[in-house]
């Protein structure tokens, strides 16, 4: 059994806090520069320019490239050999998230209850998903979530019947009603099957995936392509003010379900494509 | 699509000139202000009580911005979603605000409200909240010092970069542009 001291956890989850939010990920600056040649409208050119500079200078000045620091979701792989010493794992995760927005000047955006809407102070507690997987290690990835993106979300019990259109229907409209709210350009996560509460973590899960990177199975990334040129199509654009480029990338994971299930959940997400990985 | 240069606070012989996708620098004071502090501006109205700042000719900016880094006058500062401050913003334009800036999409009530009383609605580049730091040079809490991050300040902007999205006339870029570029199903 190898041992992992929750001290160390702490350690990389602060890194990691700072990191997703100062430094964006070559992935997403790549997805940035080829929308910047595909994007024909002015107004939506010049946007993504910002949004490039923005980045750049974020790395450079060490600052958080957006105000909305986020939630930080927390995605967890515990190796079944690895040994936590030294105290709670949860609790190690939200010391490291505590550590990192202080540290890093970071906002704290997170109220404890959802109806006093009490700022916490110290953007705690994380949302943090487990996962149990051979070997002995511990893999972590935050993935900071602002709310623009966030709200903008959706979920839908469709039917069987409904299909494959109508999962694809379901996610254009989506991000048709969504506008510019999200502040596009946005990679779409899309998570079909199981039951709704893991759809939701699928879509989550998508977007952890590098930006544009297709899905390892070819038809599944044949229907990520078609949404993307259909979401492509609606003329939303850079910020929503009219262009070509309202999307980066669709990803798309899928689960077994049921005979009479057919949810999908569609997780929108900015440009700041935030995560970062760490493995212990 | 031109550039134009505005300063604060707006008159209406400004916001007249103004239509759906300029291109506008503005430079001069702007507030920050976002759900919370509109609650309580709404509140004082209701109550017919004086606001904690001249809103005549006033231009609004939403947003929270992170921690300054020591030396820095204010952290990352992009715009937050503008749609949150609608049921609190026709109250406020009624008795002079004249500029707001945001992202993403107001409602009708809002927009009839700018037509009336002749206002105008920037969006700001979401999510650029590094670059658009640069383009403020002085930040003080006014108001509010107990809402942290939700504060009202006062900042000094010079030449901070915005579109024109909702002008007094009706124009609305994002229908407009929308509408330009949309493509028919294949």
């Amino acid at each position: 059994m190898r041992e992992i001291d929750v001290a160390r956890v702490a350690e990389a989850v602060a890194r990691l806090c700072e990191e997703a939010s100062m430094d964006l990920g070559e992935d997403a600056f790549a997805a940035l520069e080829r929308a910047l040649e595909q994007e024909e409208s002015p107004v939506g050119k010049d946007v993504i320019g910002q949004l490039i500079e923005n980045a750049r200078l974020a790395r450079k000045e060490w600052v958080p490239m957006c105000q909305d620091t986020g939630v930080a979701v927390v995605l967890v792989d515990v190796g079944q050999d690895v040994h936590v010493v030294g105290g709670s794992l949860e609790e190690a995760i939200n010391a490291g998230v505590r550590k990192g927005y202080q540290e890093g000047y970071l906002r704290k955006s997170v109220v404890g209850d959802p109806f006093e809407r009490k700022n916490t102070g110290d953007n705690t507690p994380a949302v943090i998903h487990y996962r149990v997987v051979p070997g002995d290690r511990l893999r972590i990835t935050v993935l900071p979530k602002g709310a623009g993106s966030e709200n903008m979300s959706a979920l839908k019990m469709l039917t069987p019947a409904d299909g494959l259109e109508g999962v694809m229907d379901f996610v254009v409209d989506v991000v048709d009603e969504a506008g510019s709210n999200p502040c596009p350009p946005i990679i779409v996560g899309v998570g079909v099957g199981g039951t709704m509460d893991q759809a939701a973590l699928l879509a989550k899960r998508a977007l952890a995936r590098p930006v544009g990177q297709p899905h390892r199975r070819p038809e599944i990334a044949g229907v990520e392509e078609k949404l993307l040129q259909r979401i492509n199509r609606l003329g939303i654009g850079p910020q929503g003010l009219g262009g070509r480029v309202t999307a980066l990338a669709v990803h798309m994971e899928v689960y077994p379900t049921h005979i009479a299930c057919l949810p999908v959940a569609v997780n929108l997400q900015c440009h700041a494509a935030r995560h970062k990985e760490a493995v212990l | 699509m031109s550039l134009k240069q505005v300063t604060t606070p707006l008159t209406d012989e400004a916001v007249a000139e103004l239509r759906a996708g300029d291109r506008v620098l503005i430079s001069g004071y702007i507030y920050a202000a976002r759900d919370a502090a509109h609650k309580r501006l709404y509140e004082l109205l209701q109550k017919g009580e004086e606001l904690p700042f001249d809103i005549e000719g006033a231009v609004v900016y939403y947003v929270g911005p992170t921690p300054p880094k020591p030396g820095q006058v204010i952290g990352s500062a992009g715009p937050t979603t503008s749609g949150r401050m609608d049921p609190y913003t026709p109250a406020l334009i009624r008795v002079g605000l004249k500029g707001m800036i945001g992202k993403g999409l107001r409602s009708q009530a809002v927009k009839d409200a700018m037509k009336e009383h002749g206002a105008v609605y920037f969006a700001a580049v979401g999510g650029a909240g590094a670059l658009i730091a640069k383009s403020i040079v002085e930040s003080e809490v006014v108001a509010y010092e107990d809402l942290g991050a939700e504060a009202i300040r006062r900042l000094r902007v010079e030449n901070f970069p915005v579109v024109v999205v909702n002008d007094r006339y009706g124009g609305d870029l994002y229908e407009e542009g929308r509408a330009r570029y949309r493509l028919a199903e294949e």
